[in-house]
């Protein structure tokens, strides 16, 4: 009855974690925003921010409303999702690197 | 939207313990996902390459009005809740609570939905239509795109209270709403990314 | 009212399209005439067109690429005679607007319209019996991506006779295939064309790669599997992750030249680098989708007629999945000209050199499999033994082409193109024949005739290689890809030496076409009463030829590698036959939906085309309306009682005794 369980899985979750999602979601995205439209940090620090709330944030969504976990679907549902964003990671940084490389040596722009 | 072949079911439950239908289901919605989420991913780099792409027309910090995101990312936000109270219910076997959370869902949709218009039809009434330069082309498309996702979404929903209506909450119906449920987070997550790395990057 | 179309469209001023498309016109007269009289319209309708039977779609899927390989093939001769004759300032008999077509569309038709349908085709006649299972995971959904892809070769079949198709080369590089510079439809053939098969495409990779690891029967552990689902499975996973950037891709293109944004061009911050870039990210994925498969059947005969269980069965595997996973990080080597810096080129050189380590031992695998064994040398033997040594020799002139020094000098001339032919040909097309051979008795319950197989092999063999080092030699002369016609007349004598390998090669394809006549015509010779005519080792022979519809009377148990064989060994040398009691059977119901969908997709895509709006959103409505039929409908399934199965099963058992 594997199937069955894993079945059940997804349909895990209860109003509360829902309720700390939801908060979580909102203090995540007001901290980038606040940060943006005050501009109290440098350039760097605020795009260190933007990123490390938005993968926080990512992996609340992830967690608390997708229900994402090592087991069920016997961990295809994880692997599938770490392979696809793995092969995203390679082909949007593969991408810029080798466009930036280009204008770099192309001198364009 | 598909069918599943299953096994023997009566009688012969050795052979049908792990092809449980509904969850090959999800699954398979999940794999769809991944494979959507490719197709973000590609306008993602086209986005960040052809950033400065401008053509001497505005750049991202002259057009964000970023109050007006942040309403958009918080009606999402909210919608996504209500949709995981839309599965709650469901798991509770309250199917007018579904509708209700369903149809609460849908509204904050379609307020997301209604202010991206307003975005893309105040932006292109000033002369920064997607045709304007590669920067805004990249913008309107992967934008564009999200909105398209949402506005199926939204049609999705309205199908799922239609046969919630007239099926109620069968076998049917509940790995429908567990697909559509994916589909909506995976939506806010495409969101969010959209808000912090072209809106917040892009007027630093 | 019609777009862009008007009579004109029609080139009646071409004489060679215009005999092609009368061929066309009696030849499915002909076809449509015998159906209208032999009544066989709703049998076709009933037992093939709706059938989500995934055997009876690998059929159909074969049956489209044989035919469109045939139209690819023509286009091939067609260029190999204009090359021929077209030397030192001869102009030879087509003019380049139709040369760049004929070379546009070959490309085109033979990677999406015929490789990839036979290796899809493949996985679904063979993957859901080797694992076990009744069909796929999604059995409405594969009949829908077939129908996706049938839409995708009728329009490319349109193009052929009303509008032209692009000329830009098969993967419409931008800014060539921009509005400004391909202002008429034949770049918007292209695109829909491929849009709509892609998707089918994708359904199809979500629907395998589900089916594999969900399907799968009791004790049919992931590395229980037979080699050939393990390199569908990658397959699959290639398929999953690089085909929406195809999808992607095609959809930017379409935005540029519809609605008129800058993504690919020249002006207004245009980067049409960036296409480049986006389409091989799926390109290099896609020949790896290709040949994967290919791989898997070679492992499947190989191990067969050796008589022998596959050397290396762990190595394999991890070889396929390091390839899978390689695979995306090479994109770069097709466009080492493109001006990136050292940095770049030698990152993706050496990436793909890699490459060659886990193919390599794969080759090994095979080898050391043979070795000791009792190789039978049947015409599926033959193609892999083929497939080996060319395969190999096209491997090592990728590695050339790997090196980004050597790489801007071939860059663009026909060692390129003899290198893709050296692994496409030697791979992809010898490993579909090989495996066509092998599974044709499984999927009919007959064997084809190896007297012809065999003479098929060695006309394809001998005319590749007459064909296509010719054109080694003359790159290092200077001989560029995509000529129509060129001054150094000292070519001519290798073009002549090319188009007699490509007139071998046609014997070839000749000889496929009698095997299948002889075939048919002494089918009960060559019957297949067993179910499993070499003495197979995995499941897909374990139960009768043709397979009845519901695969297996009742779900087999796996407890290793190759089970049915060691089966076997304990049954004395013969497959245990299923016993009673037997159960109802559920199974999917058969669909008018995806030939529907299929339709109006069709038309919707012509209609984009032409810029026939109204008609366009008249195919659109259409679609989503079918679609919205499907969801709400109910009866999607039903049982198949036991007293069926026990009279289809009793029936095979008779067929076995009486030939005992």
């Amino acid at each position: 009855m594997s199937g069955h369980a894993s079945h059940e899985e997804h349909s895990h979750g209860s109003v509360k974690s829902y309720v700390v999602g939801l908060i979580l979601s909102i203090v995540l995205t007001i901290i980038p925003f606040g940060v943006v439209m005050t501009g109290s940090f440098g350039t760097s620090a605020t795009v260190l921010i933007i990123v490390a709330t938005a993968v926080a944030q990512v992996l609340v969504q992830l967690i608390l409303f997708m229900h994402m976990n090592t087991k069920a679907d016997e961990g295809w549902n994880f692997m599938s999702f770490v392979f696809t964003v793995s092969i995203l990671v390679l082909i949007i940084g593969g991408s810029v690197w080798i466009m930036y490389n280009l204008h770099q040596n192309m001198m364009i722009g | 939207m598909a069918t599943d072949t299953l096994s023997n079911h009566e009688g012969h439950a050795h052979e049908h313990d792990h092809h449980d239908t509904a969850g090959t289901k999800v699954f398979g919605f999940w794999v769809y996902l991944m494979s959507d989420l490719v197709i973000f991913g590609s306008l993602f780099a086209t986005y960040a390459v052809l950033l400065r792409g401008t053509a001497g027309g505005p750049s991202g910090a002259d057009i964000f009005d970023l109050p007006l995101i942040l309403i958009n990312t918080f009606l999402l936000l909210v919608s996504s809740f209500t949709y995981g109270m839309a599965v709650l219910s469901m798991n509770a076997n309250r199917v007018n609570q579904v509708k209700a959370w369903l149809a609460a869902t849908f509204l904050l949709g379609a307020g997301f939905i209604g202010l991206e218009l307003y975005e893309f039809h105040h932006l292109i009434h000033l002369g920064f239509g997607p045709d304007r330069s590669a920067f805004l082309s990249a913008f309107f498309t992967l934008v564009g795109t999200h909105g398209l996702h949402v506005t199926f979404g939204l049609i999705w929903i309205l199908v799922m209270l239609v046969q919630l209506q007239t099926k109620g909450l069968t076998d049917m119906t509940r790995p429908r709403i567990m697909c559509l449920s994916l589909f909506w987070h995976f939506l806010d997550i495409v969101w969010i990314c959209v808000f912090s790395f072209v809106y917040l990057m892009g007027v630093l | 009212m019609l777009g862009k179309l008007s009579l004109e469209a029609i080139p009646y001023h071409e004489p060679i399209i215009m005999v092609v498309a009368i061929a066309i016109a009696i030849g499915g007269a002909f076809v449509v005439g015998a159906l209208t009289y032999f009544k066989k319209w709703k049998w076709l309708w009933t037992e093939w067109l709706t059938s989500v039977d995934h055997k009876k779609l690998g059929i159909m899927y074969f049956i489209v690429a044989l035919v469109m390989l045939i139209r690819g093939f023509a286009d091939a001769i067609m260029m190999r005679t204009q090359l021929a004759m077209a030397a030192g300032g001869a102009e030879g008999y087509l003019p380049p607007h139709h040369y760049d077509q004929i070379f546009t569309a070959h490309g085109v038709i033979m990677i999406f319209f015929v490789a990839m349908p036979m290796v899809i085709g493949l996985m679904n006649l063979v993957v859901p019996l080797q694992i076990g299972a009744r069909d796929v995971a999604f059995p409405f959904m594969n009949n829908l991506s077939f129908w996706l892809f049938a839409a995708g070769v009728i329009l490319v079949n349109i193009s052929l006779v009303v509008g032209e198709f692009a000329q830009t080369g098969w993967l419409a590089y931008a800014p060539l295939s921009g509005i400004d510079y391909s202002p008429g439809v034949g770049v918007d053939y292209w695109i829909w064309a491929l849009q709509i098969s892609g998707i089918g495409t994708t359904l199809t990779g979500i629907n395998f790669f589900v089916t594999i690891l969900k399907m799968r029967t009791k004790g049919m552990t992931l590395f229980r599997m037979p080699i050939f689902t393990w390199t569908s499975l990658c397959a699959n996973i290639l398929i999953i992750a690089s085909f929406p950037i195809l999808t992607a891709t095609i959809a930017l293109l379409t935005l540029d030249r519809y609605l008129g944004m800058h993504f690919f061009t020249n002006d207004f911050g245009g980067n049409m680098m960036m296409y480049v870039n986006l389409i091989w990210a799926w390109g290099h994925p896609e020949v790896y989708i290709l040949i994967l498969p290919a791989f898997g059947v070679f492992s499947e005969v190989i191990a067969t007629f050796a008589r022998k269980r596959l050397f290396g069965y762990g190595t394999m595997v991890w070889a396929t999945v390091a390839i899978t996973f390689l695979s995306f990080i090479v994109w770069l080597h097709h466009f080492f000209t493109m001006g990136a810096g050292a940095n770049v080129n030698a990152f993706f050189g050496i990436a793909t050199m890699i490459i060659a380590i886990p193919t390599g031992v794969k080759i090994f695998n095979w080898l050391f499999t043979m070795y000791r064994g009792r190789l039978e040398f049947t015409s599926p033997v033959l193609w892999t033994l083929g497939f080996i040594i060319t395969f190999t020799l096209g491997g090592m002139t990728g590695v050339m082409l790997a090196l980004p020094a050597a790489n801007f000098v071939l860059h663009n001339s026909l060692f390129v193109i003899a290198h893709f032919h050296n692994v496409i040909i030697g791979g992809v097309v010898f490993g579909m024949l090989a495996g066509l051979t092998f599974w044709f008795p499984k999927a009919f319950g007959f064997k084809l005739d190896e007297k012809w197989g065999k003479r098929s092999f060695w006309c394809w063999i001998i005319g590749f290689y007459v064909a296509f080092m010719p054109l080694y030699v003359l790159s290092f002369f200077g001989a560029v890809r995509r000529m129509q016609s060129y001054e150094n007349g000292d070519w001519q004598s290798w073009m002549i030496i090319a188009w007699v390998g490509a007139v071998i090669i046609l014997c070839g394809i000749a000889c496929t076409v009698i095997q299948f006549i002889v075939s048919i015509r002494d089918r009960k010779k060559n019957q297949d009463v067993t179910g499993d005519p070499w003495d197979g080792r995995t499941l897909e022979w374990s139960t009768s030829s043709p397979a009845p519809f519901y695969n297996f009377a009742h779900l087999p148990e796996v407890n290793d590698i190759d089970d049915f064989w060691d089966q076997k060994q304990r049954n004395g040398g013969k497959a245990p036959l299923s016993k009673p009691p037997y159960q109802d059977i559920h199974m999917p119901k058969d669909t008018w939906e995806g030939p529907l969908i299929g339709l109006f997709a069709t038309i919707a895509g012509f209609a984009l085309v032409w810029h026939i709006w109204w008609l366009a959103i008249v195919g659109g409505v259409a679609t989503f309306a079918v679609f919205m039929a499907r969801v709400f409908r109910e009866d999607v399934d039903y049982y198949v009682p036991a007293a069926e199965v026990e009279r289809i099963e009793r029936e095979h058992q008779q067929r076995v005794e009486m030939q005992a």
